[in-house]
């Protein structure tokens, strides 16, 4: 027996012997990709996924209306859609489709397609996990739509309501933002800290104390509450976040909640009145009354209304947010917003429109990609197939690409640049990406409450340093939040500056040491952020003589102590999600989800909604230029350098140029023989 | 032998239940929480997929609503971090995988671990033993983070069949397996030569030399079956182990095993994928101790007796 299992195995790594060539050998052959992509994929549902290395994979099967150039960024191709136009101001885009356009079934792809993904993707249940929705915020009324605003969709968007929006709106809808109540949590009204309690006065009359612990619980007992009490309760949610009760309790007593002098009794009524309606109809879709911007005119025709003035839309088009899904597919396995148990993704169920089609998943092992023979633009695909390998360990990959087993690699690590430009100088990549590495200040806690004091750290960091002596790989010194890129230039704020920080120290109300508390900078628990947070603690200490103190934290808690604004600096980083500078710039906005830093200023808020409103795109990047100085003086993050990608890639692949998206379309790519 | 069959696999069920139980509130209690992400999970968000996943409810409920589904409907629930996948099926796609890896490799690890011990013990304190106990100390301190890119690099990159990691061709699985035998190649030396050497001084040890049996025959006939014993009782848990994977080998050669799904379930806050594997993995060990158990009834008669 044992003898024979010997024979057996030695026979069969006898078998294998044969094959002598290496892997890409074989797949240069067949005319196949493989690539590194760094871990196993979380899903391949457009409106699920956020993450770089499932945007890969989405990119190659499906296709949105624009598609990306080979290598011109401010250039889009038409993908999905054959041409478009778009009015003068850019508020309303008409998309003609491409007729030929077939998912990978053969059914044609349609308006209708692209309709039904966006009306998912906004979907308002509370059970519908996807995490990218605000991509869509620029279509008009989507937002009003995705957040469930009930005022604004059933008052606001009826032409027959006898108050005009744009007053009704003043009145509190959305709640109070800077009140949160759950942060009252075992807390009494006179142990609050002063700036909280002042966030509270404009709600309370002189003297008036309130009883915290009522307000507090999940479920609250409004009729137990004081009048001041329910001030503050029923303004912090906001009329659209009421229950059907608290409605119908406000009914009888509007005034507990701002409203402002235009909107008359009478009218507060029909509004609530509206809102309990719908509430008592068991919340029925609203999509056809938020008449959100999107209309399908005929099958292969898409108008697109926006919020405001967008001249880069064709570039957010190619974003997987704004993909089509198979409407056919998604509705045989679940329905319109079936979340995570939905298998329409799964092999054998998912079709796509895009160049390839998902032939092969199996987890931690592989994802192979076929070329998909009905779309529209076959023959001009040069690839058959593409295979994703999800190698976690960067060692292995570039051991891989070495051995001849990957095309293109992920990422190689920092500690391997220096061998990888000895050894392979034809192959290594290293190009700029639209990113930004920053450290996020806690702008709640001393000494970072003295902008000076931020000022100081920013400025005391050597970025060319760190760049050249520590990263490696290309990246640049960043002067401020949003890298170049076309027409949008370098703020040229930030600059290393050790004599000024020192000053700006000095001038501080921390100049005295004693008087600053121990500071401790968080980063994650890998090898490379602990080189890179030595770095700037080394720089703090030589040019400011802080001391700072080190945490690393593995991934969530690293992620959760931020968001929860537990932490003094944070290192961070921001990748772009399109060629604009608001995707760098949105995110400050006061108690944005991925602000994180305590800080917010009406100045930049209103720059950002000039921007909005304005059309001109010169004029445009001139204001939200403006918006990122307005930060930059402020300092509530401390911008360190531009990102850049650092890849092996094997000569033989054509075709792929350098992208500051790195979104490459594979629909270009060639393997030379 | 029924008898021990029969307490065994109770043993094994309580073991289990303890331990599923111990680690059902040990890994909540893990710091961090499995919805976060890069962009900030409003609290809504976290309801509606904490309601998904019933966690929402006390952990009581949660706790008896775990043991429920697996009794009644054999579900151990959907992964946290691989979302829309079950757990059951994680476990069905890699543990083959980490099977068909952990045989091999503790194949190797038997013919490489038993000879070295049985040489070890038979030219004690000369230099045949000194080398195989150097070779045996350095299977157990190289670690497999170490020995896995020196093999990438001296056998996997030069020769061509040999591929540096991945699990397409039939023989990727080699340079794994050389990698993980080591370890058990070392124990099982270091056990061998101990319990070799005991034996060896055994009376009848020397009265069969005394009548001229040749050392082949004392070995294989007289010394073998007792000197293996304390290896084979190392024996049970090393195969639970090294069939459910290794977290290092499986990244370091892109295996797609068992082992990775450990580590990846405990950093990503996956409370069923961790509870599932540990279930599974205690099972596995029970079987692999009845298995090991029953090898020394046969081994030994004395034990067949008591």
């Amino acid at each position: 027996m044992l003898r024979n299992f010997i024979i057996l195995t030695l026979a069969s790594f006898a078998f294998v012997a044969c094959e002598t060539r290496s892997d890409v050998e074989i797949a240069n052959e067949e005319n196949i990709l493989i690539m590194g992509n760094s871990a196993e994929p979380k899903g391949l549902d457009p409106h699920l996924v956020s993450g770089v290395l499932e945007s890969n994979i989405i990119r190659a099967l499906f296709e949105g209306l624009c598609v990306e150039h080979p290598s011109k960024n401010e250039e889009s191709l038409p993908g999905a859609a054959k041409s478009w136009t778009h009015s003068p101001d850019y508020t309303q885009w008409t998309f003609s489709l491409n007729p030929d356009a077939k998912w990978s079934d053969g059914v044609p792809v349609t308006a209708r397609d692209f309709a039904f993904a966006y009306k998912r993707l906004l979907s308002p249940d509370p059970n519908w996990p996807a995490k990218y929705a605000e991509m869509l915020y620029f279509l008009k009324n989507a937002e009003a739509y995705h957040k469930n605003k009930f005022g604004h969709i059933l008052c606001g968007n009826d032409t027959n309501f006898p108050l005009p929006w744009d007053t009704l709106k003043e009145a509190n809808f959305d709640g109070d933002p800077t009140i949160k109540l759950k942060s009252f949590n075992d807390k009494k009204f006179e142990d609050l800290k002063k700036s909280k309690r002042e966030k509270l006065a404009k709600y309370l009359q002189d003297g008036e104390t309130i009883d915290l612990s009522k307000i507090t619980p999940k479920e609250v007992n409004f009729n137990d509450l004081s009048s001041p009490e329910k001030r503050i309760y029923f303004n912090a949610k906001g009329i659209d976040k009421l229950s059907e009760k608290e409605l119908t309790f406000l009914k009888t007593q509007t005034d507990v909640i701002k409203w402002t002098d235009k909107v008359p009794e009478n009218i507060r009524q029909i509004v609530l009145d509206r809102i309990i309606e719908h509430h008592k109809a068991k919340k029925p879709s609203l999509w056809d009354k938020a008449k959100v911007g999107v209309t399908i005119v005929d099958d292969f025709t898409l108008k697109l209304d926006l919020r405001g003035p967008v001249p880069f839309l064709h570039h957010i088009t190619k974003h997987y947010t704004w993909f089509p899904v198979p409407k056919h597919v998604v509705l045989k396995y679940g329905e319109i917003n079936t979340g995570l148990s939905s298998p329409w993704t799964k092999v054998g169920n998912i079709v796509s429109n895009g160049a390839f089609k998902l032939k092969k998943w199996r987890t931690n092992h592989i994802l192979e990609l076929d070329r998909n023979p009905h779309y529209w633009d076959n023959e001009n695909v040069h690839l058959n197939g593409i295979r994703y390998l999800p190698v976690k360990n960067l060692f292995t990959e570039t051991r891989m690409f070495g051995d001849g087993q990957l095309h293109i690699t992920y990422k190689v690590p920092a500690e391997l640049l220096k061998m990888a430009e000895e050894k392979y100088p034809k192959s290594l990549r290293k190009e700029d990406y639209v990113g930004v590495r920053y450290i996020r200040v806690n702008t709640a806690k001393s000494p970072f409450t003295d902008p000076k004091v931020r000022r100081a750290f920013a400025l005391a960091i050597d970025q060319k340093a760190l760049c050249d002596k520590v990263l490696m790989g290309g990246q640049q010194p960043a002067s401020g939040i949003v890298p170049p890129f076309g027409d949008s230039q370098p703020a040229g704020v930030i600059q290393f500056d050790p004599e000024e920080a020192k000053k700006l120290l000095a001038e501080s109300e921390f100049a005295d040491p004693a008087s600053r508390p121990e500071i401790t900078l968080l980063t994650t628990d890998s090898d490379s952020s602990l080189r890179e947070a030595v770095a700037y603690q080394a720089m703090w200490e030589k040019h400011l003589g802080i001391k700072v103190r080190i945490l690393q934290r593995e991934w969530s808690t690293y992620l959760s102590r931020q968001f929860s604004q537990d932490y003094d600096l944070a290192i961070a980083g921001w990748i772009g999600d399109f060629l604009d500078p608001t995707t760098f710039l949105e995110m400050w906005i006061t108690d944005g989800g991925n602000n994180n830093t305590g800080w917010g200023s009406k100045q930049f808020e209103d720059l950002l909604k000039e921007a909005e409103n304005t059309a001109d795109p010169a004029a445009r990047l001139q204001i939200l230029a403006k918006a990122e100085k307005t930060i930059l003086d402020d300092t509530p993050i401390l911008p360190v350098y531009w990102y850049a990608t650092n890849y092996l890639i094997r000569p033989e692949v054509k075709n792929w140029h350098p992208l500051l998206l790195n979104n490459h379309p594979f629909k270009f790519v060639k393997i030379e023989k | 032998m029924t008898k021990l069959i029969l307490s065994r696999v109770l043993q094994t069920l309580l073991v289990v239940f303890f331990l599923v139980t111990f680690v059902f509130f040990a890994v909540r209690a893990i710091p961090g929480n499995p919805f976060v992400s890069e962009k900030k999970t409003t609290e809504q968000e976290r309801a509606a997929l904490e309601a998904y996943y019933g966690l929402d409810k006390p952990l009581p409920v949660q706790y008896f609503n775990y043991w429920k589904n697996i009794l009644t409907r054999g579900d151990f629930g959907d992964s946290l971090g691989m979302k829309g996948r079950k757990v059951s099926t994680l476990i069905k796609e890699s543990f083959p995988v980490s099977l068909k890896l952990g045989l091999l490799s503790l194949f190797f690890g038997l013919i490489i671990g038993i000879p070295l011990g049985i040489i070890a013990a038979l030219y004690h304190n000369k230099w045949q033993d000194y080398i195989a106990m150097i070779v045996a100390m350095a299977g157990i301190c190289v670690v497999a983070f170490v020995l896995g890119p020196i093999f990438q690099l001296v056998f996997g990159k030069p020769l061509p069949i040999l591929n540096v990691a991945g699990w397409s061709r039939s023989s990727d699985i080699l340079l794994p397996a050389i990698t993980l035998c080591f370890g058990v190649a070392a124990y099982l030396a270091r056990l061998t030569r101990g319990g070799m050497l005991d034996v060896l001084s055994q009376d009848y040890i020397r009265t069969a030399r005394a009548k001229g049996v040749p050392t082949m025959k004392i070995i294989t006939k007289h010394a073998m079956r007792p000197a293996l014993m304390p290896a084979v009782t190392y024996l049970g848990p090393a195969f639970a182990a090294i069939i459910t994977g290794s977290f290092v080998v499986e990244t370091i050669f892109l295996v797609p095993g068992m082992g990775q799904h450990f580590v990846t379930g405990i950093t990503s806050n996956d409370y069923n994928l961790v509870l599932g594997l540990v279930l599974f993995y205690g099972i596995l060990m029970g079987i692999a101790n009845l298995l090991s158990d029953i090898a020394l009834l046969f081994m030994d008669p004395k034990l067949r007796k008591a």
